[in-house]
């Protein structure tokens, strides 16, 4: 019973796609509570960080330089944290208790939420400060008006926001940490992708583990393929 | 970019149909890790709903994080075995009908080799004493669970407060200890339940050492939450499970629960 890496990882990737395959009604549940909370919370978070990065970005007020050092020092805030923070808000005991949100999937994409804006804040800050000048007011001699000449900006940047929501939501999919305290693992409810691994591991079933690791992977790429072609239509 | 956004927001809504909303008929069942790494939950729940139509969602600890889940008001009933932490609970007036449901047995499980010599000892203090002595590797849960609790007991026993380098506290499930106990070859306290669902499922690689001690009697009880301390607990989902659990039916089930044709939890409701 020796820690075979290879015999794992071959076995994980037979499991894997035999559970794709035959549809397996469990792991496809579990695949879309991921992807709903990732997803949501990605959206919701960008719906917040690009606007307020490109405020932060792109003009000049006293303090901005703090406060680009506080969202890229939030960067790193421990995913355990945020659910332990979540927790106490959520909680029956909690302020937000009357909410009923703790342990269904809408406390894990409000954690999800919270761990990607400071992210694609960052990314979103450092995109608009990289634009040139000139963007804007090029536009503005061709006749833009005020609000029209911002749009020209964001266009011009537009590549560098996607980005921006690619890292915010690669920070969530994978994360373990606020999902398993604010959801609980709940099965057929608020088990994600890497709760199920981490029940699994937890459980010695280290081939399903991995199955599962590499269906993550594939979902993924399969984002990162759709937004790329999004972005190939936009041109 | 327009079209984007209207197509992820459709998704968005198609999902949320999916996904569900919460129903009435459910309770939040705060429970331990062994009666879920065995899998006696998994297998219970289809029957609780095929009988009373409520559905049930666990989240599982520790039995001490569990009853804290409880005490927060974010779960209706407990389903737990460290009858000082049920008894407290109780008298903090945070637990209401207490009844036991089902047993099982302790063992110290160790590696084969057996480096403290401990195997067949009939007190379970004496084997720990002998473990602290040599000062071979114990792997403790750490973590205020009834596992935890009952180690403590029995290292109360044997009068020995135990620390070194060969002590880890994993702060870990049942699962992942007895795994990291077969990890580092070292001895442990598990519940024969699990124990035995890891061993047949080939896990682990460990042996029993000692068992039959009273000390290692291991009794779950299921608690309902008081509904006059945490008014928004589903007290009658709760009382529901509570019944239906100690009642032939459920007693039944619970003999019945099999791996590999072995009995894990043994019903001594009354």
């Amino acid at each position: 019973m020796e820690l075979d890496t290879i015999r794992y990882l071959t076995e994980g990737l037979w499991q894997a796609l035999i559970l794709i395959v035959s549809f397996d009604r469990e792991v496809y549940r579990i695949v879309l509570t991921s992807l709903y909370c990732s997803v949501t919370a990605t959206f919701l978070g960008s719906a917040i960080a690009l606007p307020l990065g490109f405020f932060i970005g792109g003009f000049e007020f006293r303090g901005k330089a703090s406060l680009v050092t506080i969202f890229n020092t939030l960067m790193a805030l421990p995913t355990t944290v945020v659910g332990l923070m979540g927790y106490s808000l959520l909680s029956r005991k909690g302020p937000l208790g009357f909410l009923g949100l703790l342990f269904t999937p809408w406390a894990v994409i409000l954690g999800e939420t919270i761990l990607c804006i400071p992210i694609i804040t960052s990314f979103a800050i450092s995109v608009t400060q990289g634009i040139d000048s000139k963007v804007r007011e090029t536009s503005l001699t061709l006749g833009a008006s005020p609000m029209q000449s911002y749009l020209a900006v964001v266009r011009e940047g537009r590549i560098g926001y996607l980005v921006a929501i690619v890292a915010g939501y690669a920070r969530v999919v994978a994360e373990v940490g606020a999902a398993m305290m604010l959801g609980g693992n709940i099965r057929g409810f608020t088990r994600t992708i890497p709760t199920a691994i981490m029940l699994e591991t937890s459980k010695g079933e280290f081939a399903l583990g991995i199955a599962l690791g590499i269906i993550l992977i594939f979902l993924a790429f399969s984002i990162n393929i759709i937004l790329h072609r999004l972005r190939a239509l936009g041109e | 970019m327009k079209s984007f956004f209207k197509i992820s927001i459709a998704l968005l809504f198609a999902l949320t149909l999916l996904v569900g909303v919460a129903a009435a008929g459910e309770i939040t069942l705060a429970t331990t890790t062994s009666t879920v790494d065995t899998g006696m939950l998994d297998y219970l729940i289809p029957y609780f709903k095929e009988d009373t139509g409520i559905d049930l969602k666990y989240i599982y600890a520790g039995t001490g994080k569990a009853l804290e889940y409880a005490r927060n008001g974010d779960a209706d009933v407990v389903m737990v075995h460290a009858k000082s932490l049920e008894m407290t609970f109780i008298e903090e007036g945070y637990g209401l009908d207490r009844k036991e449901v089902m047993y099982n047995n302790f063992y110290i499980i160790g590696p084969a080799d057996d480096p403290a010599g401990i195997k067949g000892f009939e007190k379970a203090s004496e084997a720990l004493a002998a473990i602290a002595e040599a000062e071979v590797t114990f792997i403790s849960r750490g973590d205020n669970s009834g596992t935890h609790v009952k180690e403590l007991l029995i290292w109360d026993e044997a009068g020995i407060a135990p620390e070194g380098d060969w002590y880890i506290e994993a702060a870990a499930g049942i699962g992942p200890t007895l795994l990291m106990a077969n990890e580092k070859g070292g001895y442990a306290l598990a519940d024969n339940s699990t124990y035995l669902a890891y061993t047949f499922d080939d896990k682990i690689d460990l042996e029993v050492m000692v068992e039959g001690d009273p000390i290692l009697f291991n009794q779950y009880s299921v608690i309902t939450v008081n509904p006059e301390k945490i008014t928004t607990v589903n007290y009658e989902g709760a009382k529901a499970f509570l019944d239906w659990i100690t009642s032939e039916r459920g007693q039944q089930l619970i003999a019945d629960y099999k791996k590999f044709d072995t009995q894990l939890f043994y019903p001594n409701a009354e």
